[in-house]
Order: structure tokens, then sequence, then C-alpha cells
């Protein structure tokens, strides 16, 4: 019961053209004219929807200007709106006023295709830093993408607040740790922060770009390095995207094997990062007791699967390596391993008072702002908000081992944490199922690129959370277009909120309960 | 507290001798005397990191040369956050076009002999990146490098054996 289709062919209409060409099938677009985008938004808002990605396309190769989308989402439901636009002055009706988190995908087209969302209420460049030209833009096809950008001059107005006894603390881009780059402003009074805003894009390197250079099977690489802590969410999503645009159907095995990966980056992950939160709150012991249990994995990794991060495992049609008869038995025994010191850790955790006072009720982000920034992953589990693709997408391997995520409502640096304690616990079962259920059959089956003009998106649940990727083939079948939308992107924009009222030496521990990607972000 | 102190006990120790890296993985560039690199740096080297646009697994990589299987501090080994006091930086990343400037800045604040090892590939030559509009395909563009450390990511014991190698490296 396709609910946002329904609402939107009741309410436009007249207006409506389908656009053929996007799979999966459960996807739906529709093209709206230019001035409709906005009244579409809002009969969006009114079914509930959410925004999951906004982004444009420059459709030279298609012999016409450019084109607006937005993917929304319900339930299970995915369906996207897209607006014509002419080459040139190309504009259409911001729809930030609606969903907050068109904010900054807005800025986004604003900066790297110069197309205005009109009545955006911040027309800041956004990843383009000040000292860009103004008028490159480029993710047009008319910018040579192996052109590197020269210098300007020019300045970054940040937010401000003024007032009696406020002071400002600029931190960043090169931060204290190992950690990526980015620039954050606090604004604050005494020790309690009134406003920090963040300003990332350091660590852009074209990503988007890139894709259009390269054929469907190589990019898969790519794919798998836009953030390296997540090379088997990043590949698998972008390899569903091209399968779903060109029809491939991946055999039940190389099902199961993506999410055995998928459940082992989570587990890495959260591994490492349970440790580092504590590390944060000055319990170092578990800094080092877990970065023990992620290495034990790390090696089985490279000892199964190549590479100790598993990067370029998954691609188009399939995976690239199988898990033998001693792999299973290697990584069952890993696992048992893991879970019995892992829940001697838990107890440690439950029961230190110290670590109590720094992680509850510290940057709490409210359920009704999770919604309304349209979190994703852990974060949304943590402040309410049930989002995981592997339930409202599932692939058959999940649908015949579904996950059980938690949810939980406090929105604090505890809820974080816990969620992520809680999805080990899950990954473990996940995968142990998974290699006692696992089908026999082929790794991979033949991929043929997408027919010209065709369009793939896919979901996936990252450890961080939903990732999105949209393609689309140009009329050559090349790629014409490769959307990437990490969990990041929405992500981002709820730390600020969640670090407001909390004092300004909170801040590594908070934005550690987050840890989003900058890389991921900033494409 | 009991408990902390029973698991402590019980993990024990587990660092593991380094073993050598392959020839292959650590590419030594420039000259300098080794001599007064190791007098300078006897027994304690301290090193700031840039990302300059890595994808981040060369910081988890990095962030495991700490862990208790290759503790590098038993080296002397350890991370400031500030770039007054490093003897090295290490840098990942192809040089995106965004952390050029911040880059320069870190590499200017260092006191001298300003060792630096880059790490991975798009350090080395810009990696999948290579030739985008936003980066500059290797570190060695923006700032002289001593040494280059190879993969994607390096392992963890090849970063160990890179920054050896840049300190006690001898004369090509
Ligand atoms: S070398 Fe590889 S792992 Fe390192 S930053 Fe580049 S892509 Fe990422």
């Amino acid at each position: 019961m396709p609910t946002l289709k329904d609402a939107l062919i009741s309410a436009l209409g007249e207006d409506l053209k389908e656009y053929t060409l996007q799979r999966p099938s459960d996807v739906s677009a529709f093209i709206v004219p230019r001035m409709s985008f906005r009244a579409a938004a809002k009969v969006m808002l009114a079914q509930g929807a959410r925004l999951a990605a906004e982004w444009a396309t420059d459709d030279a190769a298609f012999k016409k200007g450019f084109s607006v989308h937005a993917a929304y989402n319900l339930d299970g439901e995915f369906l996207i709106v897209s607006a014509e636009m002419p080459e040139g002055g190309p504009s259409f009706p911001s729809i930030t006023k609606k969903y907050l988190a068109a904010y900054r995908f807005e800025r986004q087209i604003w900066s790297l295709f110069g197309i205005l969302p009109e009545g955006h209420p911040d027309m800041r460049p956004w990843i383009k830093h000040e000292d860009w030209p103004a008028d490159i833009y480029p993710l047009r096809k008319s910018f040579d993408g192996k052109t590197y950008i020269p210098k300007a001059a020019g300045t970054y107005v940040w937010v401000r607040a003024e007032g009696e006894g406020v002071y400002e603390i600029p931190v960043g881009p090169v931060h204290a740790g190992i950690i990526e780059p980015g620039h954050f402003r606090f604004q604050a009074v005494g020790e309690d922060i009134i406003n920090m805003e963040a300003r990332l894009g350091y660590t852009h390197k074209g990503i988007e770009k890139r894709f259009e250079q390269m054929d469907w099977a190589s990019a898969a690489r790519l794919a798998g390095r836009v953030s390296g802590d997540t090379s088997v969410g990043h590949a698998t999503a972008y390899a569903e995207a091209v399968e779903s645009a060109s029809g491939t159907i991946v055999g039940l095995r190389a099902q199961y094997l993506r999410a055995i990966l998928l459940e082992r980056e989570r587990m890495a992950n959260h591994l490492g990062d349970i440790g580092a939160i504590c590390n944060d709150a000055a319990f170092t012991f578990m800094l080092y007791q877990m970065s023990i249990l992620r290495e034990k994995m790390l090696r089985t990794n490279a000892a199964l699967f190549g590479h100790r991060l598993t990067f370029d495992c998954v691609m188009p049609g399939g995976v690239s390596s199988d898990i033998t008869r001693e792999g299973k038995e290697t990584i069952k025994a890993e696992l048992s391993g893991i879970e019995a010191e892992f829940d001697k850790l838990v107890r440690i955790y439950e029961d230190n008072p110290s670590l109590e006072d720094r992680v509850y009720s510290t940057g709490i982000l409210t359920p009704p702002d999770a919604k309304a920034f349209g979190v994703v992953g852990f974060v949304a589990r943590a402040s309410g908000v049930a989002n995981d693709a592997r339930i409202l997408r599932p692939t058959d391997a999940y649908r015949k081992v579904p996950p059980i995520p938690p949810l939980l409502t406090s929105g604090d640096v505890h809820a974080r944490a816990w969620v992520r304690i809680v999805e080990v616990r899950d990954s473990i079962r996940i995968i142990r199922m998974m290699l006692d259920e696992m089908p026999e059959g082929e790794l991979s089956v033949e991929f043929t690129p997408p027919a010209p003009g065709a369009c793939g998106f896919s979901a996936v649940e990252g450890w961080r959370g939903e990732i999105i990727y949209w393609v689309q083939a140009g009329p050559q079948g090349e790629i014409n277009r490769c959307m990437v939308r990490d969990p990041s992107s929405v992500n981002w924009i709820a730390i600020e909120q969640a670090i407001k009222g909390n004092i300004v030496p909170d801040f590594p521990l908070c934005n550690k309960s987050f840890n989003q990607s900058y890389s991921g972000n900033d494409l | 507290m009991i408990r902390i102190l029973h698991q402590i006990f019980k993990t024990g120790i587990v660092t593991e001798p380094l073993s050598p890296s392959d020839e292959s993985k650590v590419i030594v560039a420039g000259s300098r005397l080794e001599e007064e690199i190791l007098k300078r740096f006897r027994k304690s080297l301290t090193i700031r990191l840039v990302d300059a646009g890595s994808c981040n697994a060369c910081e988890l990589e990095i962030h495991a040369v700490n862990n208790p299987y290759y503790n590098a501090e038993r080296f002397g080994v350890h991370f400031t956050a500030s770039p007054r006091f490093a003897d090295m930086l290490l840098v990942t990343g192809p040089v995106s076009r965004n952390m050029e400037a911040a880059l320069k800045r870190t590499y200017d604040a260092m006191p001298s002999p300003k060792l630096v090892a880059a790490v991975g590939e798009c350090a080395y030559n810009g990696g999948i990146f290579r030739d985008s509009y936003a980066v500059r395909n290797s570190v060695s563009e923006v700032i002289p490098v001593d040494a280059f450390i190879m993969g994607c990511p390096p392992a963890p014991a090849d970063i160990l054996n890179g920054i050896l190698t840049a300190v006690r490296r001898q004369r090509p």
C-alpha cells in the first residue's frame, strides 16, 4: 500500500509525470512542475514522511537543463520527486522551511551546481570554501573534473551569538587526536555552550565527480573509499543501486556474505568506539580492552578476506571472497571469544560510577529533534526513532535472519553507547545464524551495465546508519551521476543541537558518541 | 574495581615483537643525516597527525598502532596535540584542496628538522582520487616528505616500521 504515492497522486494529479526508468520497481519517481516542488514536499510532510536525500543532476547529456530530486521515506516506501529546470539561471523553490534536513542538502546543491534554492534562509557556501572562485560549479558537466581549482580571496561568515560574557572558541580544522578534520565554533558563557556551528568540507575530494569518470565495475573501489570505516556499507549500497538500475539479481549466498561482512563491520566499529567513548570519559582501561577485541576481528578479516578492513570485497554482481567450512569455524571461535570478553567488559561499564556520571544526561538529542532532523542509524535509535534499513528494505538474507535493533529514548551519550552495545550482541547472533543458514551458490553473477537513462536506488544500513545511493546511466550507458548520501550528511547537524547547554569540556565526549564521518559527509 | 583488576591481570601483555616490513612497503625519500636525527630523538619521538583528506581508514590503522598488540609507546613513539612539540608529522590523504593551507600551517609551526612521513597510497600519489579537481595528488606536492608508507591503508606494523625507518634510515 504505497501511501506516499497515493497522496502525491491525489494532491497533484494532472501535474505529475511518472519517471518510468527509475528502479527498483518499488521505488517510484515522479516529475513535478518546477514550481510544485515545494507543494510536493508539503504533501509528503503531511503524510509524516522523512526527507531522506535531496540532490541535483546536470542533464546536459540528455540535451536538457538541470533537475532537482528529493527522496522521501515512510515506513518501507521510498518515493522520489523531481523537478526540471532550464539551463540558464536554474532555480527551484527551497523546501528547507518544510524539512530541516534540506538545509545543508540545498546549500550543497547551490555550492556545487550553482542551482539556486529560492527562499533558502542561508546561502553561505557549503563544502566549497571561501577560497574557491565563486562561479566554479564542479558538478556541472561543463566543468572538467580534472582541473585543480585555483585559489581566490574570500571570508566565511559565522553565525554569531552576541551579548555580555559570550565568548567564542574556534577549534580545528586540525584536531588534537587521530581524527578527521573539521572546524567547530563554540559560543559559550562561562563553561556553558550556547551555540555551536560546525563547518565541514575539509576532506572534500570531488568523489561524486570522480564517479562520473569511472566505469560501473571499477567504481565499486571508489565507493569502498568514500568513508573508509564503512567500506563494506558503501560498496554494498553502491552495488545494490547499480544492480537495481541494471536489473541484476544477486544470488542468495552472495547476499548472505554481504550481510555477514556488514555485521562484522558494524561490530568492529562499535567495539572501537565504545572503547573510545569510555576513554573520553577518562576510563582508559576500556579503550585498550575494546581495541584488543577489535584487533582480533581485523586479523580474522585479513586471514579470511585478505584485508583487515574488508576493502574491495563487494562489487556489482556479488562478492569477491567466500567463507569456507574452516572459515566458518574460525569466525565462530572468534565470536565466542569476543562475546565472553565483551560481556565482562559491559558489566564493568555498567557498574562504574565515574563513567555513569559522565555519560548519563550528557549531549541529549531529544526524540522530537531527532525526528525533525531526520537522523538515522544508532543516533536515531538512541533518540526514539526506529529507523533501520535492514528492516525497512530488507534483502532476502535479512528477511531470513531479521535483526532485532534496540530502541532507547533518552538520547544521551549513554543511550548512543548502549544502543551500540546491544547491536554488537545482535550482530554476533545474526552472523552465527547466517553462517549456519547460508545456502550454497554463486559468489557473483554476470553484471550487465544499466541501460541509457536507467536510474537505480538503494538504502543500506551501514554501522552508522542508512546509506543511500542513487545512480543514473547516461545516453551511452555510462555513469552520468552517482549521488552518495552518507548517514553523516543528516546526522552532523543533530550534534549542534545536542551540544547546546552542555559544558565545553564535554564536547569531545558528545562528539565521540555520535562519531559521524567527515569524509562521507564532505565527499 | 576488583573486576577491572582481574580483567587487566587476565589480559596480561599481548604486545608482539615487531617484525620487519616488506621493503616495498616503505619508500624513503630525500636524504638527511642519520646521526642528527638519532641524537635529537633518542628514546622519544613525538608525532602530530594531519588528516589531509583521507577516507579515515588510514586513521583507523594509525590508531591500531597504539593498541596493545603494536604498542607504539614501547619505541618511545607517542602522539601529541600540538605541532610545536612535534618531531614528526604523519600525513594521510591525497591533500584535499580544503586542507592544503592547514597542512602547510601545521608544517610551518613545527620545530626543525620537521620529519614527515606520508601514510597510504593517497598520500603517495593521490590513490583512487588522483587528478580530481579537489586534491593535490601527493603530500610531496605541498611539503617535503621523508618517507612514504604504502598500502590502502597500510597495516599497523608497516606504519610503525615506516615511522622508525624515517627516523633511523641510512643515507640512500
Ligand atoms: S590510502 Fe586508502 S585507506 Fe588511506 S586514505 Fe587513501 S583510500 Fe583511504
